[in-house]
């Protein structure tokens, strides 16, 4: 294997296992907290809002938000990390 | 000034602007036809992509939905949003970086194989279709409710202005209308909801509103009070769903992984110009569509409870105007059962005396709140938006789909760019015409198609192009065999449960007790196993397919998306 093709490699598992980790963030607010876990989150209460409800209403779309952009923090710095940036 | 002087006014304006823009913007080559010249910004890009996204049904039908569906809407307002972080991860950057125009491109080059740009032509025009109808049916809506004119008329001026932009300026045209659309729409969605949250709460952000004390100094919860009532009406608390959980669960995974594999969606991020833009375009894109979705479920608690307070047990003839006005339209309707001249509002179906459609609650939600005029009109003009850049860019895919996939890439290769160009803007003459047709002729089934289109999206694109970038091996045998099975297993499902063919069946046959609506989901995983497992038996695919995948997997020297 040349060296191009080992670092496209090791650029190509660091890139899935950030996937790996967002992606397990993503199910655990969503299916977990909304769907999966929301009768024992709604015995919790802030405000006017049960937590489950709130997860499955507001709470994930919020997460959703705030992955993308770590994703593209972290890509942009894993691409200078491996001279893929332009 | 009335509403009616006011409505005119707003969505003249609205109009004129996005027709400026289509003749500032109009298209003079496929590149900009296709993908806007490949220059746009990447916030352009993530406005334009949230109005296409937006469509009618986000914003006149969703909160109504989840006003009465309560906490079932949830699937919803996750599926719609959740769908954003898998095509930013898995897909958007990844087929930039491909940089073609089109997704049967996409599935075409890397299955090397014309088999499989059709299957996947076929799968995008029936996913379009079937959309692009549901909004020209919101168009219709709109303009027969507060411009007063026949709903047919509705639909044909509002295909007049559709086609006028799309067929002059093409991708480029549509990208920046949609950004103007996208200001519109929000603007016109959050104000009404400012209002009555700070009526109804105190509180001028609604998503906060919708968790804070009453404004009556009660001391009560919103949310408390609508569960209250709810139950007291033999409804379900608000807060919980009379859905399955494994119900509830299919339908949020077949929604959000549909919304990733939706042609209109994807080709969106071909339109910037490096990997890295398609990343944070899919970030911003997210980001403005946030803002309503985190809106909508709060306009659900407020509507359900103002209307529930409004009508439940007052008299008939104490109704106010706008009552009257949605009844002639049928979305409300009124049946004194027991002539006592009162409205009874309640969950028993023999003794309820008021229907009311969800796709009137946003529409309607300014006037039970006794909003200014101006606002209501806001609504009519936001409603256009939503309905108008969605149908647009719809349009684009069905256009390209039938110019570059089908003309182009299989029966004509040959054809000069000028001959392509006019090829597009007739497909998209004779997209609008169909659309409209359906639009003025709706099958009775729009609802269920909506959902089809999903599942169908779910079922055929997404493992297709997943298996595509994030295994070298995959062949076309196993891609093929895989969008087949999962597009012909979801169409039976659908079709057993929703139309009665194949002998049909109850909500107690249903497979492992998911609904039509989730059932993309299992399709889907059905499509991964079945495209894995012929992949097995089959030769992989040839070296230079396997250098494309490790192509793409690398994000520089994307250069520009182009057909050749």
């Amino acid at each position: 294997m040349s060296d191009k093709q080992k670092q496209a490699s090791a650029y190509w598992k660091e890139n899935v296992k950030y996937l790996f980790i967002l992606l397990a963030i993503w199910f655990l607010v969503s299916y977990g907290a909304g769907i999966l876990f929301k009768d024992a989150m709604d015995s919790i209460k802030i405000g006017g809002f049960k937590l489950g409800f709130w997860f499955a209403q507001q709470g994930s779309i919020y997460v959703f938000v705030i992955l993308i952009f770590v994703y593209v923090r972290l890509m942009n710095k894993l691409d200078k990390k491996y001279g893929y940036d332009e | 000034m009335s509403v009616q002087i006011w409505t005119y006014l707003l969505v003249g304006i609205t109009f004129a602007l996005y027709i400026g823009i289509a003749i500032w913007s109009r298209a003079g080559s496929t590149r900009d036809f296709y993908v806007a010249g490949g220059g746009v910004s990447p916030l352009a890009n993530g406005m334009a992509t949230a109005a296409d996204w937006m469509s009618a049904a986000s914003f006149i039908s969703m909160a109504g939905i989840i006003a009465f569906a309560g906490y079932d809407g949830s699937v919803y307002l996750m599926g719609w949003t959740g769908g954003y972080v898998l095509l930013a991860l898995l897909l958007a950057p990844y087929l930039r970086k491909f940089g073609k125009f089109t997704v049967p491109d996409f599935i075409g080059d890397r299955y090397y194989s014309k088999t499989a740009r059709i299957v996947a032509v076929i799968c995008a025009l029936i996913v379009s279709f079937t959309y692009v109808a549901g909004q020209m049916r919101g168009v219709g809506v709109v303009f027969s409710r507060f411009l007063e004119v026949d709903i047919n008329t509705g639909v044909i001026i509002g295909m007049v202005i559709v086609l006028f932009y799309a067929v002059l300026g093409g991708m480029k045209g549509i990208t920046y209308t949609q950004v103007a659309q996208y200001c519109v729409l929000i603007f016109a969605f959050m104000v009404p909801a400012i209002f009555i949250s700070i009526q109804m709460t105190g509180n001028p952000i609604p998503q906060l509103g919708m968790g804070s004390k009453l404004a009556d100094g009660s001391g009560t919860y919103l949310m408390d009070k609508l569960d209250g009532l709810s139950t007291e009406l033999g409804f379900n608390a608000y807060t919980n769903g009379s859905k399955s959980m494994a119900d509830v669960f299919a339908i949020t995974l077949a929604l959000m992984v549909g919304t990733a594999g939706l042609p209109h969606v994807i080709v969106r991020f071909f339109t910037v110009k490096r990997v890295k833009d398609a990343r944070k375009s899919a970030g911003l894109a997210l980001l403005l569509i946030a803002i309503l979705y985190t809106t909508a479920p709060a306009v659900s608690v407020f509507a359900r409870t103002n209307m529930i307070n409004t009508v439940n047990n007052m008299e008939y003839s104490s109704m106010p105007e706008w009552f009257t006005k949605w009844e002639t339209t049928g979305l409300f309707q009124f049946d004194d059962k027991n002539k006592d001249g009162k409205i009874q509002y309640v969950a028993d179906k023999s003794t309820n005396e008021l229907y009311v459609d969800p796709d009137s609650m946003v529409l309607a939600n300014p006037e039970i709140a006794n909003l200014p005029a101006w606002v209501i009109a806001l609504v009519a003009a936001g409603g256009l938006a939503a309905a108008l850049s969605t149908a647009a860019g719809l349009l684009l895919v069905i256009s390209s789909s039938v110019s570059h996939d089908l003309i182009k890439k299989v029966f004509k290769p040959n054809i000069s760019d000028k001959g392509e160009l006019w090829a597009a803007r007739l497909a998209a003459t004779v997209a609008v015409v169909i659309a409209g047709y359906f639009g003025i002729n709706p099958p009775g089934f729009v609802a269920a198609v909506v959902a089809l289109a999903f599942g169908l999206a779910a079922a055929s694109f997404f493992p297709a192009i997943v298996l595509g970038i994030f295994y070298k091996k995959m062949n076309k045998e196993g891609a093929i065999a895989g969008m087949v099975t999962g597009t012909l297993l979801m169409l039976f499902y659908m079709t057993k449960f929703k139309f009665d063919w194949f002998g049909g069946g109850t909500p107690e046959d249903w497979w492992f007790g998911i609904s039509p609506e989730g059932f993309g989901s299992i399709a889907m995983v059905v499509n991964f196993i079945v495209s894995i497992v012929v992949m097995k038996f089959t030769p992989p695919p040839p070296e230079n397919v396997q250098e494309i995948v490790e192509d793409i997997r690398i994000p520089s020297g994307s250069g520009e998306a182009s057909g050749h």
